[in-house]
């Protein structure tokens, strides 16, 4: 299995499932039937690909596993790199797990263009998964800044009401902080003459260009995680985008922004990271309190969720900076378990929308009545999103403050507020949406989940369930790798002991 | 066993909850009746096994977090505490989920119940058995989300619906407390154990930590940190404010969530963790001083109440109050030994009132009862049996408790000891005053009910009596029977070393050598109460209404349950939604979106439009044009990030 270029054949197999829909031919009903199932086996073989990864992976390494390496341009060392450690492979793992749901949750939600539908689907896949794989800045760069196109054009095509304006919204906001960072990884390729990622983590930069680094890719990553206040786009995204779009958005895009902070700031920039550890932390705690008040007074599901996923990724910034092994895989935890919990709420939303066409809360009420299995799914996800012990949510959120407490009480004592608040507009909502009597007729003729639907929402119960009962598979196969970060970390605090993470 | 005791009520609450459907309510009933009945005589072998062999052992279930340093296993503790603990639990759970099946019959979602009380039951477990912080956190949580869908049982009624958002938020900010308390336990401890935590606490005592910018006793702060927590959980003053609205939920669900067991956890929080708070003096200030405060203050309001449930639901409060305040001046073993009792009369006294108000067909307010006495003579028998055992009239099970805890304060000789004292005996007047109250408004003088409710009632199905009689047993012998081992000549041998008490600290060993007033006071105290009670409502039933127009503000005050609610929604709840659509309207959409992307692109548009009027052709123009774009964004990028 070792010689199999593995990794190449997760990340660029959707682009065989795009070719097969591609050269569908026939007639309307029966190209749409094909496209959907052809996007379906396509992610699912992904899938089981990936858990290959998974198996195959040696859990007591920090090094990059499954590396390829080729030539791509060899006069300007830029080289075609691909590797995953214990802080990647599980990045993956969410991708090609939540691409099958994607497909599946579209099933018949989506009717127009469903081939081109599908194929943006898999490209994005096939973004995703290179941007968690890639090594060398360049095919970074790429996957990273391809990823927006599938994604603009999903809002923008199949997304409802203000779909443009969000789409250009999301577009403009992402694409003017990568610009910056593209400034930023030409500074690196110029100062070390390759634009390898290993060579980057393992250089030391002066504290001067750290500091403009940093800032360059933090221009880049704040906004996807995204941090306060550059996070209005987000609400606008999630609700005019599709379902599935919101899935990806909320599960994979938002990680991306945590993913660049854990894989290039902390360990190529570490003086500069420590320098502005205070400004995420200040950021990152009004983003916890500020959104969760906001999401308090939403009338609209999806923005309550969109501004609920702001304050969730405060506890992942607040983390990835404490530099502390539980803060910083804490975060790790609460990125993955955001990326389950939250797109499972998207999916939530979804299943009425896609009965009565309204994301307006105070339309619905009383659900329990006639969709029991729907009140039980979106009730066991709420009190994941709202950390519950047991479930997902809580690990992350506990693991990350336990490390901020290390650092500065403040930011503990603060950012544990979320907690209260997350109960408050997670219970509301839960209330306004399932409890109560039928007010409408047309609420009361809604069907409970159908079998396509419980086969989407079961294996996220499930892995809800067991990074909250048994965090110990996740966390075990990323120690490796955090540990190694943080000794990295402390190296270079040596060499540089005025600036140190400890000292604050 | 203990596996068994502890994970078969989580086994019926997931039968009873998935296939509700397909075994039926009777199967439903029958599953998870039978895993609690097992689980009750597992708990009562685990007790034996303790308390008698000494078999204190902790068991390993699984790892659960490993991060770092941080390592926490699901593992279960057993010792003397969570002995006590795990059979009072099960046995008290047992009785109510029989009850249930007569309160509960007609019920349209009797699955779904009888579930709930079982996963409860798994939580309480779960928590009283467990070995580190987080598994104690965790069951803490989960009896506070069965609190939240049993308040919220009935979810057609907007009350039910309020009331269990309001539980599960006030509990939430008591967590709060308890989880930054923990936080600060990691920090100064470098693990999660009870073990080590508890064997280093000594060595901790007196060193200081920075907390919020400020240099303080670390473990104090710690102790009250994880006391918020308590309070939440266990409706002290201030966080109480839950406890009287969760009576929303069905009577059964009162009675074990909101009298015998969750309610009881923070005061089992509190001993549990005896070895730390034996060092913090000032923390065991503040718990005797904010449980005396409570137990008067809920007697208070519970004069006023007209609402049957709510009376209790104060009394219970009240009775919180003294065992917090037991475990404040170190009398760990009686407020456990209160809390036993407690469980068994509070359980019965809200089965009874769930029998008053089943036989009144769902009617609630004891100002339209009345002369039940007659109608339902066994409940009225089993109610008298409850208040006695209540108001600390011997030889019933809280006289034996009670005394216990009044007479520690008493010795413990320092200042918030007196006071607690002194609330203490005013509060046992006013227990006897409000229960007797309720007897005799409820019982006694003419029928107030109308016709029709009059003529249909009647005594309760025998699966409602029976757990009435088993927990009559309990509120009659309990007191006498445990009186020796857990605070009595046996008390030392039997806790063994789950209970820390410093050589410094009188605790229950004090209470033996106080003077003979001390510990007749509270007796003479109750009888007072009884009687003033009877005088006010059998012989001159006119009195009650005179004294509160004499004393309207006061009587007002009290009915108003000293206005926390109103307060607390002016200063927080009303200002909360306020804020937030500021920040919506005003913070995302003005100066956000409006300096942001929505000013940028009409800045950009201006400049398009503007540019297009340049359209000359030339190459280096339109050149010149996106330079000066990019620049622009650039540095408004880059200083606005900046800065």
């Amino acid at each position: 299995m070792s010689s199999w270029p593995l990794l190449s054949l997760v990340t660029f197999l959707p682009l065989l499932g795009v070719a097969l829909i591609l050269i569908l031919r026939g007639d309307e009903a029966a190209t749409t039937r094909n496209a959907r199932w052809i996007a379906l086996w396509t992610s699912l073989v992904v899938m089981a690909l990936s858990f290959v990864l998974w198996a195959d992976f040696d859990t007591n390494s920090a090094n990059f596993q499954f590396v390829e390496q080729g030539v791509w341009l060899p006069g300007l060392h830029i080289a075609y790199h691909m590797g995953i450690d214990g802080i990647s492979l599980f990045f993956v793992l969410l991708s090609t797990i939540l691409t099958p749901i994607c497909v599946v949750a579209s099933w018949t939600a989506i009717t127009r263009r469903v081939k081109e539908y599908m194929i943006a689907f898999l490209v994005l896949e096939t973004f995703m998964v290179g941007i968690f794989c890639a090594l060398d800045f360049i095919i970074f760069y790429m996957f990273f800044e391809g990823v927006l196109i599938p994604m603009f054009l999903i809002i923008g095509v199949w997304g409802h009401g203000r779909r443009v304006y969000a789409a250009f919204k999301f577009f403009l906001y992402t694409l003017l902080g990568s610009v910056v960072m593209l400034l930023a990884i030409l500074a690196i390729y110029f100062q070390t003459g390759t634009t390898d990622i290993v060579t980057a983590l393992n250089h030391n930069f002066p504290p001067a260009l750290q500091t403009w680094l940093w800032l360059a890719f933090f221009a880049s990553f704040a906004v996807k995680v995204p941090m306060w206040p550059v996070h209005t786009w987000l609400p606008d995204a999630h609700v005019e985008a599709p379902t599935a779009g919101s899935v990806i958005l909320a599960g994979i895009l938002l990680k991306l922004g945590g993913y660049g902070f854990i894989r290039f700031s902390l360990p190529m920039l570490p003086d500069a990271s420590a320098l502005f550890a205070p400004l995420i932390y200040t950021l990152s705690v009004v983003a916890i309190i500020y959104t969760s008040l906001v999401a308090l007074a939403q009338q609209d599901m999806k923005k309550l969720i969109a501004y609920s996923s702001v304050a969730h990724m405060g506890f992942v910034t607040i983390g990835i900076f404490t530099g502390t092994p539980e803060g910083m895989q804490g975060a790790m935890i609460q990125m993955l378990s955001h990326g389950i919990v939250s797109a499972a709420l998207f999916l939530c939303v979804g299943v009425v929308y896609d009965r009565l066409h309204t994301l307006e809360i105070a339309r619905y009420g009383g659900l329990v009545h006639n969709m029991p299995k729907y009140a039980f799914v979106f009730m066991l996800f709420t009190l994941a999103s709202m950390g519950l012990p047991g479930t997902s949510g809580f690990v992350g959120e506990f693991l990350s403050m336990i490390g901020a407490f290390k650092i500065n009480t403040w930011v503990a004592f603060l950012g544990t507020t979320g907690t209260i608040l997350s109960a408050c507009y997670m219970l509301y909502l839960y209330r306004r949406i399932i409890f109560g009597t039928i007010t409408h007729d047309d609420l009361r003729a809604m069907l409970d989940l159908n079998r396509r639907e419980v086969a989407i929402f079961a294996p996220m119960i499930a892995i809800v369930l067991w990074m909250g009962i048994y965090p110990s598979s996740f966390l075990h196969p990323m120690q490796p790798a955090i540990t190694h970060i943080i000794q990295h970390i402390e190296a270079a605090r040596q060499t540089a002991p005025d600036t140190s993470l400890a000292s604050r | 066993m203990a596996i068994l005791a502890v994970f078969l009520p989580l086994l019926g609450a997931v039968v009873a909850g998935f296939f509700g459907r397909v075994i039926g309510d009777r199967g439903a009933q029958v599953v998870t009746c039978s895993c609690l009945g097992v689980a009750a005589i597992c708990g009562l072998l685990v007790f034996n096994d303790i308390a008698v062999w000494h078999h204190t052992a902790i068991v390993p279930v699984f790892t659960w977090i490993d991060a770092g340093q941080l390592k926490i296993a699901w593992a279960l503790k057993l010792d003397a505490l969570s002995a006590v603990m795990l059979a009072m639990v099960t046995v008290v759970s047992f009785v109510i989920h029989v009850y249930s099946i007569g309160y509960m019959a007609g019920d349209p979602s009797i699955p779904r119940f009888m579930s709930y009380l079982s996963l409860f039951t798994f939580f309480m477990l779960m928590l009283v058995t467990s070995s580190n912080f987080v598994q104690l956190f965790f069951g803490w949580e989960g009896v506070g989300l069965c609190s939240y869908l049993l308040v919220g049982f009935w979810y057609d009624r907007p009350r039910a619906n309020a009331a269990a958002i309001k539980a599960f938020v006030v509990n939430r900010i008591g967590d709060f407390g308890f989880s930054v308390g923990i936080f600060a336990v990691y920090y100064l401890f470098g693990t999660l154990d009870f073990g080590p935590v508890f064997g280093g606490a000594a060595g901790m005592a007196g060193k200081t930590m920075v907390f919020l910018g400020m240099h303080v006793d670390a473990l104090t702060v710690t102790c009250i940190l994880l006391f918020i927590g308590a309070m939440g959980k266990s409706a002290q003053i201030g966080l109480h404010v839950w406890l009287p609205d969760a009576m929303e939920g069905p009577t059964p669900v009162s009675a074990l969530i909101h009298a015998a067991t969750m309610v009881t956890a923070g005061v089992f929080m509190v001993a549990r963790l005896s070895p730390m708070f034996e060092y913090a003096p000032i923390a065991l200030n503040t718990v005797t001083v904010v449980g005396g405060t409570t137990a008067l203050f809920a007697a208070t309001v519970g004069i006023a109440q007209n609402d049957i449930k709510r009376v209790i639901a104060y009394s219970t409060c009240s009775q919180l109050g003294y065992m917090f305040f037991a475990a404040g001046v170190s009398a760990y073993q009686a407020s456990i030994f209160h809390l036993m009792t407690h469980a068994f009369f509070k359980a019965l006294l809200f089965l009874s009132a769930g029998s008053v108000i089943h036989a009144m067909s769902g009617e609630q307010d004891m100002r339209k009862m009345g002369g039940l006495g007659r109608l339902i003579p066994i409940t009225y028998v089993v109610m008298w049996i409850g208040s006695l055992a209540l108001a600390g009239i011997p030889p019933f099970a809280g006289y034996f408790s009670k005394d216990m805890i009044l007479e520690a304060a008493y010795a413990s000789g320092s200042e918030v000891g007196e006071y607690a004292f002194v609330l203490g005996c005013f509060a046992a007047f006013l227990t006897a005053l409000y229960s007797w109250r309720l007897l005799f408004l409820t019982f006694h003088g003419e029928p107030r009910a109308d016709h029709e409710t009059l003529h249909h009632v009647h005594e309760s199905p025998k699966v409602m009596l029976i757990p009435l009689y088993v927990l009559s047993a309990g509120a009659l012998v309990m007191g006498a029977l445990g009186y020796h081992w857990l605070v009595g000549a046996g008390a030392k041998e039997f806790w063994g070393n789950a209970i820390v008490v410093l050589p410094q600290h009188a605790g229950i060993a004090g209470a033996e050598r106080v003077p003979v007033w001390v510990s007749t006071l509270p007796l003479v105290a109750g009888l007072i109460g009884i009687a003033v009670a009877w005088y006010a409502y059998i012989r001159r039933p006119s009195v009650p209404g005179e004294t509160a127009r004499a004393f309207e503000p006061i009587y007002l005050f009290l009915l108003n349950k000293w206005y926390f609610d109103e307060i607390y929604n002016f200063i927080f709840v009303r200002p909360a939604f306020w804020v937030a659509r500021l920040l919506w309207r005003r913070g995302d959409g003005t100066v956000i979106d409006g300096f942001g992307p929505d000013g940028v692109s009409e800045v950009t548009g201006d400049l398009s439009v503007r540019a297009s009027r340049l359209q000359s052709g030339y190459v280096f123009q339109y050149a010149f044009a996106m330079v000066i774009g990019v620049a622009i964004f650039v540095s408004w990028f880059l200083f606005w990030r900046s800065t």
